[in-house]
């Protein structure tokens, strides 16, 4: 029953750490829950054990206040773009053209501010409309006229990219208003009296903890309230103390390095949001509804049509988010940009737990999924290890990971 | 007489946590026709996968002697080369390859891996010619209906050398006059010398064509029954299935009192609707019914006679062309146009095929529950999840849901207990008239009693319900009034006072164009 809050501890797993701490019947009660969401906290582990990994082959770099700051930066864009997808999946559908739509609203961004010197608030608001629109087009097609999304969104694919390079004319354009930038790559302002640490992020992350304690001790009660059995305190206890703990090493981490980056606020809302849209909205279930059994769904009087529909105008607009996100970030939109960015994306929602036949996913996952790729990104390249090999050892990662999924389902039996 | 052809003696199987087979011990005696019964779970079908060799031989204890020699298959191949074939209930064909394709898949007729089609077309025609089938062996089996489909199994058998042919539930899919077929069809193998065991839940159907009949119950063989004798009669095996007597099958039902001249609560009137794809066929031809409040009215119908075509047309026209008439609630005139439209207007469709049209079977029993009535836990588009678990904890309460914890995926769940689940999120959407199409199909007999316990109670509250059905008994224990139909037009409407199993049956095979 962990809430979507947690997404804001890419930190090694809390679950499996307090054996000791417990008796038996502790213990159990805790393995319980886990093989209950086995993937996810399956996943949280090997993301644990990836960060410990590199840690020791890295020396300690991997985890050093700066590399963690730039581990967020790095993989910003392709974690707000798996939030989109891994809705797509859950839907049973699947996005191709994120890539090339993060590209070409990158070129209009370019195009906006830097050749028409259009004010970057307003060319931020006319580029996430331009993507919202691009992805109601190609989700109209998939919804109203029932063309498979894969088709769909592979011309969507070619089209975009063609219309970036026809709009950039093969030129890259550049740079980018201070304010964009400042979004994609800078870091909260500094306020108050020197601490050494970074004020505002220190605050914000105990504000974060202090939710995250009062939604858990509520959910408790509500629980109560309705006459449910809840988890035993000491169990409920120790789920907070890990959830602390972990929020905590983030926000010192941050803190004692530049603060908390603009875009992990960015897409702290984002993940909560989402998180909460698809967990406790009535048109989160019904997307889970349309991916798990769609004649099912439609026979209970799920408009399945328009949530799809509304699916892939999100995922449009998200593409256009981090279009600007990582034009702003390199400065500058070029044709090349967003290249398999589909298929990270696709990745990161499949190691997070997706299924390729829809109907399971949660946002969480596709988070954990993404910072998986991230870290091994850059670890990799920490270590040295060339880009070669690196495409090599991700495939392996994919392929292990929905192995193993499909492994512990045959094992379960159902 | 002959010692028996196939011999298992004290066969147990054990899943992780349950024990499936307990102590099975079953004798088939050459040429015979032996038939299977028992409750849902009772462990036919895992019986029949441990001989035939879906479950390999170590994986279970017990011995299997087939003509005299101890088997020990470790797939179904090694079974099939001893001659012992297995057709499921969920056929095994591809659609898109031949007949001929289809009955050698796997078996082809050819020489250095290159097909020989006119071997393959010549044997095809013989074989079709011994189930009885004149379709061209070229044929698409997805072009041809289940019925045919099941023949073109047994044709497969047939050239796999077949000595026993064992048949999971033939006849579940098929229509009276295909199944009456395929029954005779499996009289005419014994004649050719071949042994069958046949799985079924229709009693009857045992009567007609076994011999004899083991009956199993939790895993245990209980009693081995001469068909043929005089005291083995249905009631004897229903006994034997559920191990206690039921001399009531339905729950007592005391017809409620109507007040006839209100208005119905639903009336369909001259609904006609056309097939999706061959648009010329009518499916619905000029329908009309009513049903009252606290009334339970039966339609009662031969496979492709147009019952679930009228109800899904009816529920938010989720079948074929709509092309006229109109649905009235109460007296008034209402659209019921798409899904939404018909729940808001108090109607509810449970489905026949609950796994396909009915449960999201990858998600909680909680979630399927609230499905159709999400807004009832909601508040402005944010669900309640608390108040939807308290929901979920109530139905699986009242309705005897077998499971746990609400949180249990519903695909796990026995199909009583997942057909529970489908009555539970219609009875939350709170509907004033309820379709129930097939409320009972292939659940076992003491959950179908608890359904219509529950049917029954529904009635009692003043709900109008339409009983889909394809089982005559089940219509007259409990429906008030029973409709006929055949052939997409209404044939009939018999009252319980007067209906009987030939009285139905005629009018359901009556031919009104």
């Amino acid at each position: 029953m962990s809430t979507n809050v947690t997404a804001k501890s890419p930190a090694p797993a809390p679950a499996g750490k307090g054996d000791s701490t417990g008796g038996d019947g502790l213990l159990q009660l805790m393995i319980d829950g886990m093989r209950r969401n086995m993937r996810q906290y399956g996943m949280l582990i090997a993301l644990g054990l990836i960060v410990v990994l590199f840690a020791v082959w890295t020396d300690g770099d991997l985890l050093l206040p700066r590399n963690v700051s730039n581990l967020v930066l790095q993989n910003s864009y392709i974690l707000i773009l798996a939030i989109g997808m891994m809705l797509v999946i859950i839907a049973g559908h699947i996005d191709l053209s994120v890539g090339s739509l993060t590209a070409f609203v990158g070129a209009v961004a370019a195009v906006l501010m830097v050749n028409h010197d259009i004010p970057w608030p307003l060319a931020v608001v006319m580029c996430l409309l331009l993507g919202a629109a691009a992805g109601a087009v190609q989700g109209f097609f998939i919804a109203y006229l029932g063309i498979p999304s894969f088709i769909v969104t592979l011309a969507g694919m070619l089209l975009f990219r063609g219309l970036t390079e026809i709009f950039l004319e093969g030129q890259t354009i550049g740079p980018f208003p201070k304010g964009l930038q400042d979004v994609s790559n800078g870091f909260l302002p500094e306020v108050g009296p020197d601490t050494n640490y970074h004020n505002l992020t220190l605050l914000l992350g105990f504000a974060v903890i202090a939710f995250v304690v009062l939604q858990e001790v509520r959910d408790r009660r509500r629980q109560q309230e309705f006459a449910l059995e809840v988890p035993p305190a000491k169990l409920f206890l120790l789920k907070i103390v890990a959830l602390v703990a972990a929020v905590l090493t983030v926000t010192m981490m941050l803190a004692s390095y530049k603060g908390a980056p603009v875009v992990l606020i960015i897409l702290g809302v984002l993940v909560v949001g989402f998180g909460y849209v698809m967990r406790n909205a009535v048109i989160g279930r019904h997307v889970y509804a349309i991916g798990g059994n769609l004649p099912a769904a439609k026979l209970s009087g799920v408009r399945d049509k328009k949530v799809t529909f509304l699916v892939f105008l999100n995922m449009g607009m998200l593409a256009a988010l981090a279009g600007l996100v990582f034009a702003a970030r390199f400065n500058a939109a070029s044709p090349k940009a967003g290249v398999n960015f589909e298929l990270e994306a696709i990745a990161a929602s499949f190691i997070g737990g997706a299924s390729m036949s829809g109907g399971v996913g949660t946002v969480l996952g596709a988070i954990i999924g993404g910072v998986v790729l991230g870290v091994l990104n850059n670890g990799m390249n920490l270590v040295g290890v060339g880009s070669d090999w690196q495409q090599v050892i991700k495939g392996l990662v994919l392929l292990a990971a929905v192995g193993f999924d499909v492994w512990n389902k045959r094992k379960v039996g159902s | 007489m002959a010692g028996p052809v196939l011999e298992m003696r004290s066969i147990v199987k054990t899943f992780p946590g349950v024990k499936a087979l307990s102590d099975v011990s079953l004798s088939v005696r050459p040429g015979e026709v032996h038939a299977i019964c028992g409750e849902n779970g009772a462990g036919k079908s895992t019986l029949m996968k441990v001989l035939s060799g879906v479950h390999p031989h170590g994986t279970y204890d017990g011995d299997i002697l087939f003509e005299g020699e101890s088997c020990q298959f470790k797939d179904i191949r090694a079974s099939e080369q001893h001659g012992i074939v297995i057709i499921h209930q969920e056929l095994a064909l591809v659609p898109y390859l031949s007949i001929a394709e289809n009955i050698f898949l796997g078996n082809e007729h050819a020489t250095r891996g290159f097909i020989s089609w006119s071997e393959t077309l010549k044997h095809a025609t013989e074989l079709l010619r011994r189930v009885g089938l004149s379709d061209h062996p070229e044929t698409r089996v997805a072009d041809i209906g289940v019925g045919k489909q099941q023949l073109v199994e047994i044709a497969k058998a047939l050239s796999k050398k077949v000595k026993l042919l064992i048949l999971d539930e033939p006849t579940a899919a098929l229509n009276d006059e295909d199944s009456g077929k395929l029954l005779e069809l499996i009289r005419g193998l014994k004649d050719q010398g071949i042994t069958s065991i046949i799985i079924s839940h229709k009693l009857n159907e045992i009567e007609a064509v076994a011999d004899s009949v083991t009956i199993l119950r939790d895993g245990r063989s209980i009693e081995t029954l001469d068909v043929k004798a005089a005291e083995t009669t249905e009631d004897r095996i229903i006994n034997g299935m559920v191990g206690r007597d039921l001399d009531h099958r339905f729950p007592e039902r005391t017809p409620h009192d109507t007040e006839a001249d209100a208005a119905p609560a639903l009336e369909i009137r001259n609904w006609t609707v056309h097939h999706p794809i061959d648009q010329q066929r009518k499916v619905v031809d000029d329908v009309s019914i009513q049903v009252r409040r606290g009334e339970i009215v039966g339609i009662a119908g031969l496979m492709g006679a147009g019952r679930t075509e009228l109800a899904m047309s009816v529920f938010g026209r989720t079948y074929g062309r709509y092309a006229s008439g109109t649905v009235l609630k109460d007296g008034t005139e209402i659209r019921t146009k798409t899904v939404p439209e018909a729940v808001k207007h108090g109607i509810a469709y449970v489905t026949e095929d609950r796994k396909h049209y009915g449960l999201n079977l990858i998600d909680t029993i909680n979630r399927n529950i609230s499905l159709s009535a999400l807004g009832k836990v909601a508040k402005r588009g944010v669900v309640n999840e608390h108040e939807e678990r308290q929901v979920a904890e109530r139905f699986r309460k009242s309705m005897n849901i077998k499971a746990p914890t609400v949180f249990e995926p519903v695909g796990k769940l026995s199909g009583g207990n997942q057909q529970k689940v489908v009555l539970s999120k219609w009875i939350f959407a709170g509907p004033d008239v309820l379709i129930l199409d097939e409320p009972t199909r292939g659940i076992d007999v003491g959950a179908k009693f608890e359904i219509y316990t529950v049917i029954d109670k529904l009635a009692a509250e003043g709900k109008a319900v339409v009983f889909i059905s394809s089982e005559l008994p089940e219509l007259l224990g409990m429906c008030d009034r029973i409709y006929t139909m055949a052939a997409g037009r209404l044939t009939g409407e018999v009252p319980r006072a007067e209906a009987t199993q030939e009285v139905l049956m005629r009018q359901m095979t009556k031919d009104k164009r």
